[in-house]
């Protein structure tokens, strides 16, 4: 057996291990926790192949930015187990036809790949950082520039959306403080010393 | 040096690589370690004299052993673990703080040659990596079972996560001079003297670059999570001992890690600022030719550069941390990459490359 197989099978164990920990612990954040190690993980398998932009792109954004902000909210929030368990049981047939159904789709795409269907294709030789950034940049500029403005629209709208403006809040501006002179402020008076009788 | 290498190679066999791999990583941090225990000991100097005090002065001479004073003493203090403290998390905190502090040096350049592992998307990597280090500070609040450790953490999550926005944009504006991830290809680019330096046509973006390095690593004048007059200690008030001096260390060394970065990306790495000299033999070798020198003097101009806004300017309000982040360096840096970029179409591109 090759050494980078057996590095596999162990990132992979870790992996799912770390991924049946998310949905199986109580405390919500001990989830988010092991959600991070998942992600670690699945990140160190795309590096054994050799995808290594991806990779460390999935560190950056997942567990340096959206966990983070995950982790902040779930510890704000106090979660009731008890709300939360309620109603487990007649949640219970429609979470397993959906799980079933995800299932079956990963099966198919596992079968039809190991058929030679749809074969990954091999990386591009030298550094695929910029192998992607022809794709993005160049090849598929447009559809690459509409997704981005199809997000940005949705960052807007939610922001309008939750945006409330508060009557009577008290704002600073930053602007005026700064114009701020002395002379605004300070007033020298002119004050005669005053003679000690006696 | 290779022939003192070569005989324990083959003696080793297969397992030379991670040997040879291991020694790598403890010449790098045990040097790092100790100028961790320096850089506090010339910090405390540095502010004590720009404050017309004298600073440490008792241990050893000039006080120059005062840090390993203060280590000795953090090790034999009692680690308190708190009522109600989530035991895991709270011990595993102080790790994820240095871990990610330490593993970025992995693809750090020294010179030309020592680096640990030259590898294509080494500034990716880098950012990757410093952008973890916010879990040690979050789970320390969270884990403590304390409100003012959770606060801070709170504040330094959304701190570190803004000003990581910023950080990154600058970083563009470098790659897009240099057209390369990989740090020794960025500073090879600069290569020719002090006038090829990014620092010059990126100038904003050093500012930006250095100014968020300090939001980074919490210090002052950036230092809410900590806010000794708002929130006692801010996310490491349960700490004591080594736990506490855990994190002490991460701080520091992500401290030396921005400044060898701004060193790297801006300021021309390891080469000297006047080529000519590079040849200039005094005693048989040339002092002021390209290498570990120069890298170390601009390491601690940067340095003192953190030192010395922390003893001039007073802490800022929380809404005006965010306001800088947000609301100044995140539209001068987009400004300043459209600014280069469209610069770089025109016959001024030489400029910026």
């Amino acid at each position: 057996m090759l050494f980078s197989t057996a590095v596999f099978y162990v990132f992979a164990a870790i992996l799912v291990f770390a991924a049946l920990c998310v949905i199986t612990v109580r405390n919500p954040v001990h989830a988010a926790l092991w959600l991070v190690l998942s992600f670690f993980t699945a990140a160190a398998i795309w590096l054994l192949l050799g995808a290594e932009f991806l990779a460390i792109t999935l560190v950056l954004v997942y567990v340096g930015a959206v966990m983070v902000l995950f982790l902040f909210v779930i510890m704000m929030l106090d979660v009731n187990f008890e709300d939360l368990r309620r109603d487990f049981r007649s949640y219970l047939p429609v979470g397993a036809a959906v799980g079933l159904l995800v299932l079956l789709e990963m099966v198919l795409v596992i079968v039809a790949g190991t058929a030679g269907a749809g074969s990954a294709g091999s990386l591009p030789a030298g550094s695929n950082t910029q192998a992607l950034g022809r794709l993005l940049y160049v090849d598929y500029v447009y559809p690459f520039e509409l997704a981005a403005v199809l997000l940005l629209v949705a960052i807007v709208a939610a922001i309008a959306l939750t945006y409330r403006r508060r009557r009577g809040a008290k704002v600073q501006d930053p602007g005026a403080q700064v114009k701020v002179r002395r002379e605004d402020r300070v007033r020298l008076l002119e004050m005669p010393a005053e003679k000690r009788d006696g | 040096m290779d022939a003192l290498i070569a005989p324990v190679r083959d003696l080793l066999g297969p397992a030379w690589l991670p040997v040879w791999t291991l020694v790598k990583i403890v010449a790098l941090v045990v040097p790092l370690i100790i100028g961790v225990a320096y850089l506090t000991f010339w910090e405390r100097k540095v502010i004590g004299w720009m404050q017309v005090r004298i600073g440490p002065n008792r241990v050893g001479p000039w006080g120059l052993l005062q840090p390993f004073a203060d280590t000795a003493k953090l090790m034999f203090k009692e680690i308190v673990v708190p009522t109600g403290a989530n035991r895991y998390l709270f011990f595993i905190a102080p790790m994820l703080a240095i871990g990610p502090a330490v593993a970025a040096w992995a693809v750090v350049p020294l010179t030309d040659t020592l680096v640990i592992a030259d590898i294509n998307a080494g500034l990716l990597y880098i950012i990757a990596m410093t952008s973890m280090g916010v879990y040690g500070i979050i789970l320390a609040g969270w884990a403590s079972n304390s409100k003012y450790a959770f606060l801070g953490a709170l504040r330094s999550a959304a701190q570190i996560v803004s000003y990581e926005l910023a950080m990154g944009f600058a970083l563009v504006a470098v790659l897009m001079c240099a057209n390369s991830l990989n740090l020794r290809e960025i500073v090879a680019g600069q290569e020719g003297g002090a006038a090829h330096w990014y620092v010059w046509p990126l100038l904003p973006m050093f500012v930006v670059y250095i100014v968020s390095g300090i939001a980074e690593t919490n210090r002052h004048p950036f230092d809410l999570a900590e806010g000794e007059s708002e929130i006692v200690a801010g996310f490491h008030v349960e700490y004591s001992g080594v736990a506490f001096a855990v994190f002490f260390l991460a701080e520091y060394m992500s401290m030396i890690l921005i400044a060898v970065l701004a060193s790297v990306l801006f300021l021309g790495g390891w080469l000297s600022p006047f080529p000519q000299l590079n040849d200039l033999a005094i005693g048989g070798f040339a002092p002021l030719g390209d290498g570990l020198l120069w890298l170390g003097v601009k390491m601690a101009f940067v340095l003192l550069i953190f030192l010395w806004v922390r003893a001039t300017f007073p802490r800022y309000r929380y809404d005006q941390v965010m306001r800088l982040g947000w609301k100044v360096f995140i539209p001068l840096t987009l400004v300043w990459i459209g600014f280069i970029g469209t610069m770089m179409q025109t016959r001024f591109a030489p400029m910026f490359h």
